[in-house]
Protein backbone atom coordinates (compact mmCIF):
# COMPACT_ATOMS: atom_id res chain seq x y z
CA UNK A 1 0.00 0.00 0.00
CA UNK A 2 2.00 2.95 -1.20
CA UNK A 3 1.04 6.58 -1.01
CA UNK A 4 -0.54 6.34 -4.46
CA UNK A 5 -3.23 4.22 -2.96
CA UNK A 6 -4.22 6.82 -0.40
CA UNK A 7 -7.78 7.96 -0.96
CA UNK A 8 -8.20 9.99 2.20
CA UNK A 9 -5.29 11.69 3.91
CA UNK A 10 -6.05 13.85 6.89
CA UNK A 11 -3.38 15.56 8.92
CA UNK A 12 -3.38 17.73 12.03
CA UNK A 13 -7.12 18.11 11.97
CA UNK A 14 -8.65 20.14 14.79
CA UNK A 15 -12.28 20.94 15.38
CA UNK A 16 -14.02 22.72 18.20
CA UNK A 17 -17.73 23.21 18.67
CA UNK A 18 -18.91 26.77 18.76
CA UNK A 19 -18.57 27.43 22.45
CA UNK A 20 -15.14 25.98 22.76
CA UNK A 21 -15.23 22.23 23.42
CA UNK A 22 -12.46 20.58 21.43
CA UNK A 23 -13.78 17.48 19.65
CA UNK A 24 -10.92 16.65 17.30
CA UNK A 25 -7.39 17.32 18.45
CA UNK A 26 -4.58 17.17 15.87
CA UNK A 27 -6.01 14.06 14.33
CA UNK A 28 -4.29 12.16 11.54
CA UNK A 29 -5.93 9.55 9.39
CA UNK A 30 -4.92 7.75 6.24
CA UNK A 31 -7.26 5.55 4.31
CA UNK A 32 -6.11 3.39 1.42
CA UNK A 33 -8.06 2.23 -1.56
CA UNK A 34 -10.03 -0.92 -0.79
CA UNK A 35 -9.54 -0.58 2.93
CA UNK A 36 -12.45 -1.16 5.25
CA UNK A 37 -11.90 0.73 8.45
CA UNK A 38 -13.96 0.44 11.62
CA UNK A 39 -14.29 3.41 13.92
CA UNK A 40 -15.29 2.96 17.53
CA UNK A 41 -15.28 5.34 20.43
CA UNK A 42 -17.40 6.85 23.15
CA UNK A 43 -20.46 8.95 22.42
CA UNK A 44 -19.50 12.52 21.73
CA UNK A 45 -16.00 11.38 20.84
CA UNK A 46 -16.09 13.12 17.47
CA UNK A 47 -16.76 10.19 15.12
CA UNK A 48 -19.75 11.74 13.37
CA UNK A 49 -18.03 15.12 13.42
CA UNK A 50 -15.10 13.58 11.55
CA UNK A 51 -17.48 12.29 8.85
CA UNK A 52 -19.15 15.67 8.58
CA UNK A 53 -15.77 17.32 8.12
CA UNK A 54 -14.76 14.83 5.42
CA UNK A 55 -18.00 15.62 3.58
CA UNK A 56 -17.49 19.36 3.99
CA UNK A 57 -20.61 19.82 6.11
CA UNK A 58 -18.52 21.21 8.96
CA UNK A 59 -15.49 23.42 8.63
CA UNK A 60 -12.44 22.32 10.64
CA UNK A 61 -10.65 24.85 12.85
CA UNK A 62 -7.35 23.80 11.32
CA UNK A 63 -5.72 20.93 9.48
CA UNK A 64 -5.39 19.56 6.03
CA UNK A 65 -7.65 17.17 4.14
CA UNK A 66 -6.63 15.47 0.93
CA UNK A 67 -9.08 13.28 -0.91
CA UNK A 68 -8.02 11.30 -3.98
CA UNK A 69 -4.69 13.10 -3.78
CA UNK A 70 -6.23 16.56 -4.03
CA UNK A 71 -6.55 19.03 -1.17
CA UNK A 72 -10.18 19.90 -0.45
CA UNK A 73 -10.70 23.32 1.05
CA UNK A 74 -13.77 25.19 -0.14
CA UNK A 75 -17.37 24.27 -0.94
CA UNK A 76 -16.54 23.88 -4.62
CA UNK A 77 -13.93 21.18 -3.88
CA UNK A 78 -16.33 19.41 -1.54
CA UNK A 79 -19.15 19.46 -4.09
CA UNK A 80 -16.91 17.46 -6.39
CA UNK A 81 -15.86 14.91 -3.78
CA UNK A 82 -19.42 14.44 -2.51
CA UNK A 83 -20.16 12.78 -5.82
CA UNK A 84 -17.56 10.15 -5.05
CA UNK A 85 -18.13 9.67 -1.33
CA UNK A 86 -21.38 8.19 -0.11
CA UNK A 87 -22.47 9.11 3.40
CA UNK A 88 -25.07 7.02 5.21
CA UNK A 89 -26.64 9.08 8.00
CA UNK A 90 -27.35 7.71 11.44
CA UNK A 91 -31.05 8.49 11.17
CA UNK A 92 -32.71 7.28 7.98
CA UNK A 93 -35.47 9.86 8.36
CA UNK A 94 -32.84 12.50 7.65
CA UNK A 95 -31.84 10.79 4.47
CA UNK A 96 -35.16 9.87 2.92
CA UNK A 97 -37.13 12.94 1.99
CA UNK A 98 -38.89 12.05 -1.24
CA UNK A 99 -42.43 10.72 -1.21
CA UNK A 100 -41.53 7.41 -2.84
CA UNK A 101 -38.55 5.09 -2.75
CA UNK A 102 -37.83 5.38 -6.48
CA UNK A 103 -37.81 9.17 -6.37
CA UNK A 104 -35.46 9.12 -3.42
CA UNK A 105 -33.03 6.65 -4.97
CA UNK A 106 -32.96 8.52 -8.30
CA UNK A 107 -32.33 11.86 -6.55
CA UNK A 108 -28.55 11.32 -6.39
CA UNK A 109 -28.03 10.00 -9.93
CA UNK A 110 -30.16 12.86 -11.34
CA UNK A 111 -28.02 15.36 -9.44
CA UNK A 112 -24.97 13.75 -11.01
CA UNK A 113 -26.42 14.74 -14.38
CA UNK A 114 -27.83 11.40 -15.47
CA UNK A 115 -30.91 11.33 -17.66
CA UNK A 116 -34.24 10.27 -16.23
CA UNK A 117 -34.27 6.81 -17.78
CA UNK A 118 -30.68 6.13 -16.88
CA UNK A 119 -31.31 7.26 -13.30
CA UNK A 120 -34.30 4.96 -13.01
CA UNK A 121 -32.24 2.10 -14.42
CA UNK A 122 -29.44 2.70 -11.89
CA UNK A 123 -31.97 2.99 -9.07
CA UNK A 124 -33.66 -0.26 -9.98
CA UNK A 125 -30.33 -2.04 -10.28
CA UNK A 126 -29.29 -0.79 -6.84
CA UNK A 127 -32.61 -1.76 -5.28
CA UNK A 128 -32.27 -5.22 -6.79
CA UNK A 129 -28.76 -5.58 -5.43
CA UNK A 130 -30.07 -4.79 -1.95
CA UNK A 131 -32.97 -7.19 -2.33
CA UNK A 132 -35.47 -4.36 -2.50
CA UNK A 133 -37.02 -5.04 -5.90
CA UNK A 134 -40.66 -4.06 -5.85
CA UNK A 135 -40.09 -1.24 -3.36
CA UNK A 136 -40.07 1.46 -6.05
CA UNK A 137 -43.50 2.87 -5.36
CA UNK A 138 -43.49 2.39 -1.60
CA UNK A 139 -44.01 5.54 0.43
CA UNK A 140 -40.79 6.29 2.30
CA UNK A 141 -42.28 7.33 5.63
CA UNK A 142 -44.32 4.15 5.82
CA UNK A 143 -41.30 1.82 5.62
CA UNK A 144 -40.19 -0.08 8.69
CA UNK A 145 -36.96 0.92 10.43
CA UNK A 146 -34.95 -1.82 8.73
CA UNK A 147 -36.41 -1.08 5.32
CA UNK A 148 -35.67 2.62 5.79
CA UNK A 149 -32.03 1.84 6.53
CA UNK A 150 -31.75 -0.42 3.47
CA UNK A 151 -33.39 2.18 1.23
CA UNK A 152 -31.08 4.85 2.64
CA UNK A 153 -28.17 2.62 1.72
CA UNK A 154 -29.67 2.28 -1.76
CA UNK A 155 -29.87 6.08 -2.14
CA UNK A 156 -26.18 6.29 -1.33
CA UNK A 157 -25.06 3.33 -3.44
CA UNK A 158 -27.05 4.52 -6.47
CA UNK A 159 -24.48 7.30 -6.83
CA UNK A 160 -21.82 4.62 -7.33
CA UNK A 161 -19.46 6.08 -4.75
CA UNK A 162 -15.80 5.15 -4.45
CA UNK A 163 -15.79 5.62 -0.70
CA UNK A 164 -18.56 4.92 1.79
CA UNK A 165 -18.88 6.62 5.16
CA UNK A 166 -21.34 4.69 7.31
CA UNK A 167 -22.55 6.21 10.54
CA UNK A 168 -23.80 3.38 12.74
CA UNK A 169 -25.42 1.45 9.89
CA UNK A 170 -26.83 -1.26 12.12
CA UNK A 171 -27.85 0.59 15.25
CA UNK A 172 -31.42 -0.05 16.29
CA UNK A 173 -32.05 -2.86 13.82
CA UNK A 174 -33.20 -6.39 14.50
CA UNK A 175 -30.81 -9.29 14.07
CA UNK A 176 -32.09 -10.35 10.66
CA UNK A 177 -31.77 -6.87 9.12
CA UNK A 178 -28.46 -6.32 10.84
CA UNK A 179 -27.05 -9.52 9.37
CA UNK A 180 -28.47 -8.60 5.97
CA UNK A 181 -26.78 -5.20 6.01
CA UNK A 182 -23.53 -6.66 7.29
CA UNK A 183 -23.47 -9.29 4.52
CA UNK A 184 -24.11 -6.62 1.91
CA UNK A 185 -21.37 -4.39 3.28
CA UNK A 186 -18.89 -7.27 3.41
CA UNK A 187 -19.72 -8.05 -0.21
CA UNK A 188 -19.23 -4.48 -1.46
CA UNK A 189 -15.83 -3.90 -3.03
CA UNK A 190 -15.81 -0.27 -1.90
CA UNK A 191 -13.43 1.56 0.41
CA UNK A 192 -15.30 2.37 3.58
CA UNK A 193 -15.15 3.80 7.06
CA UNK A 194 -17.78 2.52 9.42
CA UNK A 195 -18.76 3.91 12.79
CA UNK A 196 -20.26 1.36 15.14
CA UNK A 197 -20.46 0.40 18.77
CA UNK A 198 -20.76 -3.24 17.85
CA UNK A 199 -17.23 -4.51 17.82
CA UNK A 200 -18.21 -8.05 16.77
CA UNK A 201 -19.70 -6.82 13.57
CA UNK A 202 -16.84 -4.48 12.83
CA UNK A 203 -14.51 -7.43 13.18
CA UNK A 204 -16.41 -9.40 10.59
CA UNK A 205 -16.40 -6.65 7.99
CA UNK A 206 -13.51 -4.32 8.49
CA UNK A 207 -9.84 -5.08 8.19
CA UNK A 208 -8.82 -2.66 10.91
CA UNK A 209 -10.52 -0.96 13.81
CA UNK A 210 -9.45 2.24 15.45
CA UNK A 211 -10.69 4.04 18.49
CA UNK A 212 -11.51 7.74 18.39
CA UNK A 213 -11.34 9.08 21.88
CA UNK A 214 -10.71 12.52 23.29
CA UNK A 215 -10.22 13.86 19.78
CA UNK A 216 -7.44 11.47 18.84
CA UNK A 217 -7.23 8.15 17.07
CA UNK A 218 -5.94 5.42 19.32
CA UNK A 219 -4.97 1.90 18.55
CA UNK A 220 -4.54 -0.60 21.28
CA UNK A 221 -2.07 -3.28 20.19
CA UNK A 222 -3.00 -5.81 22.84
CA UNK A 223 -6.62 -5.54 21.96
CA UNK A 224 -6.05 -6.15 18.27
CA UNK A 225 -3.77 -9.13 18.67
CA UNK A 226 -6.66 -10.87 20.36
CA UNK A 227 -9.50 -9.65 18.29
CA UNK A 228 -8.23 -9.05 14.83
CA UNK A 229 -5.46 -10.80 12.98
CA UNK A 230 -5.44 -8.48 9.95
CA UNK A 231 -4.82 -5.25 11.76
CA UNK A 232 -1.11 -5.29 11.14
CA UNK A 233 -1.64 -4.84 7.38
CA UNK A 234 -2.79 -1.34 7.93
CA UNK A 235 -1.35 -0.70 11.31
CA UNK A 236 1.42 1.31 9.77
CA UNK A 237 -1.05 3.77 8.30
CA UNK A 238 -2.46 4.76 11.64
CA UNK A 239 -0.57 7.41 13.43
CA UNK A 240 -0.24 6.50 17.04
CA UNK A 241 -0.24 9.59 19.09
CA UNK A 242 -1.40 8.16 22.32
CA UNK A 243 -2.00 4.73 23.76
CA UNK B 1 -57.23 14.33 4.92
CA UNK B 2 -53.65 13.97 3.76
CA UNK B 3 -53.77 10.18 3.89
CA UNK B 4 -54.29 8.75 0.44
CA UNK B 5 -56.44 5.74 -0.26
CA UNK B 6 -55.51 3.62 -3.19
CA UNK B 7 -58.35 3.08 -5.60
CA UNK B 8 -57.19 1.14 -8.59
CA UNK B 9 -59.24 0.84 -11.73
CA UNK B 10 -61.66 3.66 -11.05
CA UNK B 11 -62.45 6.00 -13.91
CA UNK B 12 -61.23 9.00 -11.94
CA UNK B 13 -57.93 7.34 -11.14
CA UNK B 14 -57.06 7.19 -14.83
CA UNK B 15 -57.73 10.87 -15.48
CA UNK B 16 -54.68 13.11 -15.82
CA UNK B 17 -54.15 14.78 -12.41
CA UNK B 18 -53.73 18.17 -14.07
CA UNK B 19 -57.20 17.91 -15.55
CA UNK B 20 -58.58 16.98 -12.15
CA UNK B 21 -56.88 19.94 -10.46
CA UNK B 22 -58.18 22.38 -13.06
CA UNK B 23 -61.70 21.06 -12.61
CA UNK B 24 -61.56 21.30 -8.81
CA UNK B 25 -60.25 24.85 -9.11
CA UNK B 26 -62.95 26.01 -11.55
CA UNK B 27 -65.69 24.18 -9.67
CA UNK B 28 -64.68 25.75 -6.35
CA UNK B 29 -64.65 29.27 -7.80
CA UNK B 30 -68.13 28.93 -9.29
CA UNK B 31 -69.41 27.31 -6.09
CA UNK B 32 -67.97 30.01 -3.87
CA UNK B 33 -69.72 32.66 -5.94
CA UNK B 34 -73.10 30.90 -6.21
CA UNK B 35 -76.09 31.46 -3.92
CA UNK B 36 -79.11 30.07 -5.75
CA UNK B 37 -80.35 26.80 -4.33
CA UNK B 38 -80.93 25.45 -7.84
CA UNK B 39 -77.25 25.88 -8.63
CA UNK B 40 -76.05 24.61 -5.29
CA UNK B 41 -78.20 21.51 -5.22
CA UNK B 42 -77.40 20.61 -8.84
CA UNK B 43 -73.70 20.98 -8.02
CA UNK B 44 -74.00 18.88 -4.87
CA UNK B 45 -75.81 16.20 -6.82
CA UNK B 46 -73.14 16.14 -9.55
CA UNK B 47 -70.27 16.07 -7.07
CA UNK B 48 -71.85 13.05 -5.38
CA UNK B 49 -72.12 11.38 -8.79
CA UNK B 50 -68.46 12.05 -9.54
CA UNK B 51 -67.42 10.78 -6.14
CA UNK B 52 -69.36 7.56 -6.79
CA UNK B 53 -67.40 6.93 -9.99
CA UNK B 54 -64.26 7.18 -7.87
CA UNK B 55 -65.35 4.12 -5.85
CA UNK B 56 -64.30 5.83 -2.63
CA UNK B 57 -65.52 3.80 0.38
CA UNK B 58 -68.41 5.52 2.19
CA UNK B 59 -66.58 5.32 5.49
CA UNK B 60 -63.67 7.32 4.08
CA UNK B 61 -66.02 9.92 2.65
CA UNK B 62 -67.75 10.46 5.99
CA UNK B 63 -64.48 10.52 7.86
CA UNK B 64 -63.24 13.30 5.63
CA UNK B 65 -66.48 15.24 5.80
CA UNK B 66 -66.40 15.38 9.61
CA UNK B 67 -64.00 18.34 10.04
CA UNK B 68 -65.79 20.65 7.62
CA UNK B 69 -69.21 19.73 8.99
CA UNK B 70 -68.13 20.27 12.57
CA UNK B 71 -67.45 23.83 11.53
CA UNK B 72 -70.81 23.99 9.80
CA UNK B 73 -72.61 22.84 12.97
CA UNK B 74 -70.98 25.75 14.76
CA UNK B 75 -72.23 28.04 12.00
CA UNK B 76 -75.76 26.69 12.47
CA UNK B 77 -75.53 27.57 16.14
CA UNK B 78 -74.49 31.14 15.47
CA UNK B 79 -75.40 32.41 11.99
CA UNK B 80 -79.22 32.00 11.93
CA UNK B 81 -79.41 34.10 15.08
CA UNK B 82 -77.02 36.80 14.05
CA UNK B 83 -78.32 37.77 10.59
CA UNK B 84 -81.06 40.42 10.54
CA UNK B 85 -84.42 39.58 8.91
CA UNK B 86 -87.89 38.08 9.46
CA UNK B 87 -88.00 35.88 12.56
CA UNK B 88 -88.65 32.16 11.95
CA UNK B 89 -88.31 30.63 15.40
CA UNK B 90 -87.11 31.51 18.86
CA UNK B 91 -84.68 29.80 21.19
CA UNK B 92 -84.85 31.43 24.58
CA UNK B 93 -83.74 35.00 24.16
CA UNK B 94 -82.42 34.35 20.63
CA UNK B 95 -84.35 34.85 17.41
CA UNK B 96 -83.53 32.90 14.25
CA UNK B 97 -84.20 34.77 11.02
CA UNK B 98 -85.22 33.45 7.63
CA UNK B 99 -82.28 35.18 5.96
CA UNK B 100 -79.92 33.65 8.52
CA UNK B 101 -81.22 30.13 7.99
CA UNK B 102 -81.01 30.47 4.19
CA UNK B 103 -77.51 31.88 4.40
CA UNK B 104 -76.31 29.02 6.62
CA UNK B 105 -77.99 26.44 4.37
CA UNK B 106 -76.18 27.91 1.34
CA UNK B 107 -72.84 27.69 3.10
CA UNK B 108 -73.54 24.11 4.19
CA UNK B 109 -74.41 22.92 0.70
CA UNK B 110 -71.61 24.71 -1.13
CA UNK B 111 -68.87 23.65 1.27
CA UNK B 112 -69.99 20.04 1.17
CA UNK B 113 -70.15 20.08 -2.63
CA UNK B 114 -66.61 21.47 -2.79
CA UNK B 115 -65.34 18.97 -0.23
CA UNK B 116 -66.89 16.05 -2.10
CA UNK B 117 -65.18 17.03 -5.37
CA UNK B 118 -61.92 17.52 -3.52
CA UNK B 119 -62.22 14.13 -1.82
CA UNK B 120 -62.92 12.52 -5.19
CA UNK B 121 -59.76 14.02 -6.64
CA UNK B 122 -57.46 13.50 -3.66
CA UNK B 123 -58.62 9.99 -2.98
CA UNK B 124 -58.04 9.00 -6.58
CA UNK B 125 -54.60 10.60 -6.89
CA UNK B 126 -51.40 9.92 -5.01
CA UNK B 127 -50.17 12.90 -3.05
CA UNK B 128 -46.87 13.18 -4.90
CA UNK B 129 -48.64 12.95 -8.25
CA UNK B 130 -50.72 15.94 -7.18
CA UNK B 131 -47.47 17.74 -6.36
CA UNK B 132 -45.97 16.99 -9.75
CA UNK B 133 -49.21 17.96 -11.48
CA UNK B 134 -49.20 21.31 -9.61
CA UNK B 135 -45.65 21.81 -10.80
CA UNK B 136 -46.59 21.04 -14.41
CA UNK B 137 -49.45 23.51 -14.12
CA UNK B 138 -46.98 26.27 -13.43
CA UNK B 139 -47.17 26.49 -9.64
CA UNK B 140 -43.73 27.81 -8.48
CA UNK B 141 -41.21 25.06 -7.68
CA UNK B 142 -40.67 26.38 -4.17
CA UNK B 143 -44.33 26.00 -3.28
CA UNK B 144 -44.44 22.48 -4.71
CA UNK B 145 -41.32 21.53 -2.73
CA UNK B 146 -42.90 22.98 0.39
CA UNK B 147 -45.91 20.78 -0.29
CA UNK B 148 -43.71 17.67 -0.66
CA UNK B 149 -41.62 18.36 2.42
CA UNK B 150 -44.69 19.11 4.49
CA UNK B 151 -46.19 15.81 3.46
CA UNK B 152 -42.99 13.93 4.18
CA UNK B 153 -42.06 15.50 7.50
CA UNK B 154 -45.42 16.12 9.08
CA UNK B 155 -45.39 12.46 10.07
CA UNK B 156 -41.89 12.65 11.44
CA UNK B 157 -42.78 15.70 13.52
CA UNK B 158 -46.01 14.10 14.65
CA UNK B 159 -44.10 11.02 15.83
CA UNK B 160 -41.68 13.30 17.61
CA UNK B 161 -44.64 15.00 19.28
CA UNK B 162 -46.07 11.66 20.40
CA UNK B 163 -42.70 10.62 21.79
CA UNK B 164 -42.42 13.80 23.83
CA UNK B 165 -46.01 13.47 24.97
CA UNK B 166 -45.38 9.89 26.09
CA UNK B 167 -42.23 10.98 27.88
CA UNK B 168 -44.38 13.44 29.79
CA UNK B 169 -47.12 10.91 30.49
CA UNK B 170 -44.86 8.20 31.88
CA UNK B 171 -43.63 10.66 34.44
CA UNK B 172 -47.14 11.24 35.63
CA UNK B 173 -48.00 14.40 33.73
CA UNK B 174 -51.69 15.18 33.62
CA UNK B 175 -52.90 18.32 31.88
CA UNK B 176 -54.75 20.62 34.28
CA UNK B 177 -55.68 24.23 34.31
CA UNK B 178 -52.57 25.50 36.00
CA UNK B 179 -49.30 27.20 35.31
CA UNK B 180 -47.36 23.92 35.43
CA UNK B 181 -49.46 22.54 32.54
CA UNK B 182 -49.05 25.68 30.45
CA UNK B 183 -45.34 25.71 31.06
CA UNK B 184 -45.00 22.04 30.16
CA UNK B 185 -46.89 22.52 26.91
CA UNK B 186 -44.76 25.54 26.12
CA UNK B 187 -41.68 23.34 26.58
CA UNK B 188 -43.23 20.71 24.35
CA UNK B 189 -43.90 23.19 21.55
CA UNK B 190 -40.48 24.78 21.98
CA UNK B 191 -38.78 21.39 21.89
CA UNK B 192 -40.69 20.46 18.74
CA UNK B 193 -39.59 23.68 17.04
CA UNK B 194 -35.95 23.13 17.97
CA UNK B 195 -36.07 19.50 16.91
CA UNK B 196 -37.76 20.32 13.61
CA UNK B 197 -35.17 22.97 12.86
CA UNK B 198 -32.37 20.51 13.64
CA UNK B 199 -34.06 17.94 11.50
CA UNK B 200 -34.31 20.41 8.62
CA UNK B 201 -30.60 21.07 8.90
CA UNK B 202 -29.76 17.36 8.84
CA UNK B 203 -32.03 16.70 5.88
CA UNK B 204 -30.39 19.56 3.99
CA UNK B 205 -26.97 18.13 4.79
CA UNK B 206 -28.05 14.70 3.60
CA UNK B 207 -29.27 16.28 0.37
CA UNK B 208 -25.98 18.13 -0.10
CA UNK B 209 -24.14 14.83 0.32
CA UNK B 210 -26.10 13.48 -2.59
CA UNK B 211 -25.12 16.32 -4.86
CA UNK B 212 -28.17 18.56 -4.36
CA UNK B 213 -27.73 21.79 -6.31
CA UNK B 214 -31.08 23.45 -5.82
CA UNK B 215 -32.81 21.62 -8.63
CA UNK B 216 -35.50 19.04 -8.24
CA UNK B 217 -36.24 16.52 -10.92
CA UNK B 218 -39.58 14.96 -11.55
CA UNK B 219 -39.96 11.37 -12.64
CA UNK B 220 -43.59 11.55 -13.62
CA UNK B 221 -44.68 11.75 -17.19
CA UNK B 222 -48.11 13.13 -17.83
CA UNK B 223 -49.79 12.79 -21.17
CA UNK B 224 -53.22 14.04 -22.08
CA UNK B 225 -55.37 11.34 -23.65
CA UNK B 226 -58.68 11.60 -25.47
CA UNK B 227 -60.38 10.42 -22.30
CA UNK B 228 -58.86 13.33 -20.35
CA UNK B 229 -59.96 15.83 -22.97
CA UNK B 230 -63.45 14.38 -22.97
CA UNK B 231 -63.65 14.58 -19.17
CA UNK B 232 -62.27 18.11 -19.17
CA UNK B 233 -64.79 19.16 -21.82
CA UNK B 234 -67.68 17.49 -20.00
CA UNK B 235 -66.81 19.00 -16.65
CA UNK B 236 -66.07 22.49 -17.95
CA UNK B 237 -69.38 22.52 -19.82
CA UNK B 238 -71.09 21.45 -16.61
CA UNK B 239 -69.35 24.17 -14.61
CA UNK B 240 -70.28 26.78 -17.22
CA UNK B 241 -73.83 25.42 -17.08
CA UNK B 242 -73.81 25.95 -13.30
CA UNK B 243 -72.65 29.51 -13.85
CA UNK B 244 -75.44 30.09 -16.36
CA UNK B 245 -78.10 28.81 -13.93
CA UNK B 246 -76.69 31.06 -11.24
CA UNK B 247 -76.41 34.28 -13.16
CA UNK B 248 -79.26 33.91 -15.61
CA UNK B 249 -81.56 33.00 -12.75
CA UNK B 250 -82.94 29.79 -14.25
CA UNK B 251 -85.08 27.74 -11.85
CA UNK B 252 -86.87 24.45 -12.12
Amino acid sequence: MGRNNLVINISDLCYSYPGGKKVLDNLDLELCKGQKLGLIGPNGGGKTTLFHIIMGLLKPSSGCIEIFGQPVINEKDFKKIRQKIGFLFQDSDDQLFSPTVLEDVTFGPLNLGKGKNEAIKTAKKTLKFLGLSGFEDRVTYKLSGGEKRLVSLATVLAMEPEILLLDEPTTGLDDATRTRIMDLLAKLPITMIMISHEINFLEKITDSIINLEKGKLLIDKEFYIHTHPHTHHYGSHLHRREV
Amino acid sequence: MIEEISLPDSFLEQIDPRVKLIIVFLFSIVMAASYRFTTLITALFISILILLTGKVPLKEIFKRLIPVNTLIILLWLILPFSVKGDPVFFMGPFTATKAGVIYTAQISIKSNAMMLILIAVIASTRIFTIGHALHKLGIPTKLVQLFFFTFRYIHVIYREYLRLLNAMKIRGFEPRTNLHTYKTFAYLVGMLLVKSSDRAKRVHNAMLCRGFNGRFYSLSNFSITKKDLFFLFLMTSFIIFLGVIEWAGITW
